[in-house]
Order: structure tokens, then sequence, then C-alpha cells
């Protein structure tokens, strides 16, 4: 169907994982109390980021081999 | 609730790319096959995913978690029982018909099998149906718009009344839904569908990993909670002994094969998503790669619900508990709660509602939304309130979908304008997109207005559905069912639920939409899932032998035109090409022994 599904889900991914981990890395630590003191927005947003660009490589991979 | 830029930000980017999915796949939609099937060609895991994330709107994602709050882990019979079996079903048995008569809707393979008549009860009735449910898809989601007190911050800020942000959250989600599937149609409805999937999981997983660590693991939390809610299947024998209030029988006739195969095997809004497969093979597989995250499901939004009735209620966690209910609520009626799940509050005195024993009415809806609030700060709370809505815009969206597919084949088409171009029809998809859209909110306004109406409304429903998959199966598997059998069996198998829910009442409910309104009380339900599973069982069996009684009457169409619509007339699909965990059976089989071995293990 021309676009590759996985390409908007990583990009998706890769975006809010960067915000998250950004923000993770940032952010006063005070506000992890809720989380049990784990800083869960730069964990969740590792893995995030990392599954984005998993599914962003397989899109392109696909995209490219589509347009030979 | 105090969102920050970073959770605004998350969620403008969900949306960005919602509609920007709908965009780029606009100049592909170029017939009216590529609107409404996605062109016949969606990969097999691609239309998986669809499958059940079309399912997964908002009253699944909350309802479950709220009936695992209120009965345990017993509410994953309605994955393991109540939807695998079935999904299996029709994807080894059905999709060869449904793929290979090229129907492009499951009216139309009605028409195929049947006749006009059987197609018209069920298009229209299911047309009806569509809207209704996304609508009040639309009326839930405003409603906890304004409960979690998402916008009355930007609201305030902006100087805009608070009444007006339901009429915002409504207006806002039918726009971006409607941006979406006009554009790109079914294409883009199952894109993000798949989209909406993964995010749910991204927004509620580390809900469920930082809940589990807090009350010490599954050992911990199985701990804390009454000995029932740890099994699914101790004290099904009887009634009275299990927290679902139904025996096993009425549970595994009735929400596991009547209800259940009803849904799954017959309605559209899921069915569609597999007609849009690339081939025979990947439609069949559709439903099975679409069984396994189901299975897993369980996990993702019945366990939080356990969680938070196993949380103390110390007033901390009180404290962020009473910010969900409306400001009226003081910590001490929140005390009147369990866990983190609140006591229903009246509205107009500001007390916790009580039930005929005296004990709080307690409000299950909340237990996601509190959990969120629990566990979250900002930054991952803006992600998994964007997992929220998006659950509700996917069940949305596969509504309207099925809408307008149903409205322009099978009633516009068939009655209104036949024989015209397939631009005409393709621009009356993008029509239907709009008028189903609006017909939505209109009906998300009047169940506002009339909550009466809506229960009585879906009670209809259930009624009209509880019948269908009887007619399917004599029409796939028995060459002598007629279209006069399947007709009258249907009309009257909606009738028998009818009467059986008019002549019964569940235990402690007053005659009324409860049941009993035809008059006196035959038999007495020990609970309310048990009058459903029960008047599901007889409306079923009543069609099913009525469309027997009633073919043997009428003449059998010519058996050659039943080619590729009846089993014993159809060939079946070959598999010997494939590699053994590519063939449908292989993989049925094994979702099969999963889901068993998951029955085993928290029997």
């Amino acid at each position: 169907m021309g676009l590759d599904i996985r390409l908007p889900i990583g990009g998706l991914f890769t975006v809010i994982g960067i915000f998250l981990t950004g923000y993770g890395v940032l952010a006063d630590q005070a506000i992890y109390q809720a989380s049990l003191g784990v800083n869960v927005n730069l964990r969740w947003g590792l893995v995030m980021l990392v599954f984005g660009l998993i599914m962003a490589a397989f899109g392109q991979r696909a995209d490219r081999r589509s347009k030979h | 609730m105090n969102l920050t830029s970073i959770d605004w930000a998350i969620m403008l980017v969900y949306f960005i790319f919602v509609l920007g999915i709908g965009f780029l796949l606009k100049r592909k939609v170029k017939t009216s096959t590529d609107f409404f099937l996605a062109g016949r060609a969606i990969p097999a895991w691609v239309c998986g995913l669809a499958f059940i994330s079309a399912n997964l709107g908002a009253q699944e994602v909350i309802g479950m978690a709220a009936s695992g709050a209120k009965y345990g882990i017993a509410t994953s019979h309605f994955y393991w029982v109540g939807a695998i079996p079935a999904m299996v079903f029709v994807g080894i048995f059905m999709m060869p018909f449904y793929y290979g008569s090229r129907a492009r809707s499951v009216p139309e393979y009605l028409r195929l099998r049947f006749d006009e008549k059987t197609r018209g009860l069920n298009a229209i009735s299911f047309a009806i149906m569509t809207v209704f449910s996304s609508g009040i898809s639309m009326y839930a989601m405003a409603r906890l718009i304004q409960i979690l007190l998402v916008l009355d911050g930007p609201f305030q800020r902006l100087g805009i009344p608070p009444h007006w942000i339901f009429h915002f959250s409504i207006a806002f989600s039918a726009l971006i839904v409607l941006g979406y599937i006009f554009f790109g149609g079914l294409t883009s409805a199952i894109y993000n569908e798949v989209l909406q999937f993964f995010l749910i999981v991204a927004g509620f997983l580390p809900l469920v990993w930082l809940g589990l660590k807090n009350v010490g693991g599954w050992h911990g939390l199985v701990q804390k909670l009454p000995e029932s809610y740890s099994h699914s299947w101790v004290g099904m024998g009887s009634p009275h002994t299990n927290p679902l209030g139904v025996e096993w029988f009425g549970l595994v006739m009735g929400l596991g094969f009547v209800l259940s195969f009803g849904y799954w095997c017959t309605d559209f809004l899921v069915v569609q998503r597999a007609m849009a497969a690339d081939s025979m093979t990947a439609a069949r597989r559709t439903p099975l790669i679409a069984a396994i995250p189901k299975m897993l499901f369980p996990f993702l939004v019945i366990l939080p619900g356990l969680i938070a009735v196993a949380l103390p209620a110390n007033p901390v966690s009180v404290g962020s508990a009473s910010m969900s209910v409306p400001a009226t609520a003081s910590p001490e009626h929140a005390l009147s709660g369990k866990g983190l799940i609140p006591a229903k509050i009246n509205q107009t005195t500001g007390q916790p509602l009580l039930d005929q024993n005296g004990k709080a009415i307690l409000d299950y809806d909340l237990a996601i939304p509190n959990m969120l609030l629990h566990y979250f700060p900002t930054g991952i709370l803006g992600l998994g309130l964007t997992a929220l809505l998006a659950s509700f815009m996917s069940g949305m969206a596969g509504n309207v979908t099925a809408f307008n597919t149903v409205w322009t084949y099978d009633i516009y088409q068939s009655y209104i304008r036949p024989n015209a171009s397939d631009a005409h029809y393709l621009w009356m998809g993008r029509v239907a997109t709009v008028f189903g859209i609006a017909l939505s909110v209109a009906a998300a306004y009047a169940t506002t207005r009339f909550n009466n109406i809506m229960d009585m409304l879906q009670l209809v429903f259930a009624f009209v559905n509880a019948p269908l998959f009887a007619t399917f199966l004599l029409g796939m598997f028995w060459k002598r069912a007629t279209g006069h059998g399947a007709f009258l069996g249907l009309i009257s198998g909606t009738t028998a639920a009818a009467i059986h829910h008019g002549l019964t009442l569940p235990a402690g409910a007053a005659p009324g939409i409860k049941g009993a309104w035809l008059g006196p009380v035959i038999h007495s339900y020990p609970s309310e899932m048990a009058q459903n599973f029960w008047t599901a069982i007889w409306a079923w069996t009543t069609c099913f032998v009525v469309t027997i009684v009633i073919s043997l009457l009428t003449r059998q169409r010519d058996e050659k035109e039943l080619v590729g619509l009846v089993y014993s007339m159809t060939e079946r699909p070959s598999e010997e090409h494939l590699p053994w965990f590519k063939r449908p059976i292989a993989l049925g089989l094994a979702v099969i022994v999963l889901t068993l071995m998951l029955n085993l293990i928290f029997y």
C-alpha cells in the first residue's frame, strides 16, 4: 500500500521515546515519588525509543526493497 | 489533574501522526474497494492487530479493569472462553466463505447465501447499532475527560466556562476520527488501529509493572486479595459459589459459544479487518494472529483492576483517588471505597451511594484512571492518557468504517441507487463517513439526556445479536438451509430473547429494564450475567430450531448456486505450499493449546 505501517509506528515511538527520555534526565526527581522512586520516564522512554528505532529500521528496509 | 507541557506534547504528537497517516494515504484511495476494503492489500499481521484493536475500545479497557476489580481473575473468562475459541473458529472454518465468496460485507454474504430480506434485516440493524456504539464511545470519552479534570486547567486559563469541556471533547474526537477516515478510508482506520494497539500496550504495560512491583509481584497480590479473586474456575460448579453468579454450563454455552461466536464470527466490525487481507491465507490467519495478543490482554487490562482493589485504602492513595471523583468528595467519603476504587457519590448530597445492605456502591470504572493517576508522574502520565484516548478512538473508528461500508454497499447500492459508477459509491462512502459521525454525535448527546433509552437500545441490540450465529452456522455448513428459514429463524430468535428476558429477573433487581417487563417472573437468576447468558442461549436455540424446520418446509436452492458459500460445496483452500507454522490449522491449534494452559495456570 505504498506506506509501510512500521514507519509511522517507528516514528511515533521514537519521538515519544525522545520526549520521555529527555524529560526523565532533566526533570526534578521528586516527581518519582508516585512511581515508587523509579525514574519511569527515563526507563520507559528508552524502551520506547529502542522499539521505535527497530520498527523504523524494518519499515525503511521493506520500503527500499519495494521500490527496487 | 496536573498536566504539564510534556504531557500535552505527547498527546499532540499522537494526533499529528494519526491525521498524518490519513493524509498520506489519501492519494492511494482511487476506487471504492480501496476505501471500503483497503484494496484487499493488507498483510496478515497488520489485519490481525487491527482485528483486536477495533474491538479494544475504551469500554473494553475500562470495563475489563472494572470487572477485574469487581470479580477478580475470573474476568479472564471473557477472553479465554469468550473470545479465543471463536476467533480460532472464524479463522479456520468461516473465513474461506467470507473471503472466498468475494462478498464485500457480512450482510452481502447473507444475500449471496440466502436472500435479499435476510441481508436487509442484518444490514439495517447493524448500521443502527454501529452508530449508537460509536456514539456511546464518544460520550464515555467526553465524560472521562470531564471526570479526570483533564481540560479544566487549560480551559480556566483561556477563560472558557467548564461546561464547554464536554462539547469540546465530543467535537474534537469526532473531527479527528472524521479526518483520518474521510481521506484514507479503511486503510487509514486499520493503520491507526495498529498504531493505537502499540500505544495502548506502551501506555498500560508500565502501569502493570509498577503496580505489581508495589504489591510484591503476583504472589503478593494474591495474598492481599480474597481467595476467589485469584481463581477463574474454582467454584464454577454452582452460581452461588463464585463471584460471577453463573455456573460453568451457562458460562461456556452462553458466553463461550452463543455470545462470543455471535460477535467474533458475524460482526462486520471485526470481520471487515480480515476481508481487507491480501490473500485467502492472510485472511484466515488474521483472527489467529489476533488471538495471540488477545489471550495475553488479561494481564494488561484485568491486572490493573486487581491491583487497584489490593492497595491499602490509606489516606495518601485515597487523596489521589478523590481527585477523580467530583470535587464535593471529601477524604472520609473516599474511605468508604476499596483500595483505589472510590464509592459512587450522590451528586446532590455529596454522600456515598449505598446499596440495600447499606454498603457503599463502588465506582469500578475508575479503576484504570485512578491507577494512572496513582502511579504515573507527569511525562508518562501524558502517555497513559494518550493510550486511553487512543482506545476510545479505535473503538469509534471501527464502528464508523463498518457503518460506511454497510450503508454504501448494502443499503444505498441495493435499495436507493443501484448501477451507479464506482466513483459515485466512493463519494457516497465519504458522505456516509460524515453523516455516520454526525449521527454518532447525536447519539452521544441523546445518551446525556435519556440514559434509560440508551440502556433499552442496548438491550434490543443484544436481542438482535444473540441468534445471529445460528443463522451463519447453518448457512455455511448445511446446504439445505433456505432464505425463508434464515429470515424467520432470526426473527423468532430475537423474539425468544425478548420473551425470555421479559419473564425472568436477576436476584435483587426490580422489574423493568432488568427483566420481568412482561409480567410474571417465571425464573429468577442469581446474577444479571447469568440472565444475559441464558437469554442468549434461548435465542440461539430458537433460531437454530426454527431455521431448520422452516428450511425443511421450503424449497432448497440449486446446489450450483451455493459453490463457494457452503462448506460441502466448496473446495478446501490448499495450504500445501506453506511452511507448517504459516498454516491456519497449525496456528489455530497452537492458540488453543496455549489458552488451555492459561486456564490451567489460573484455574
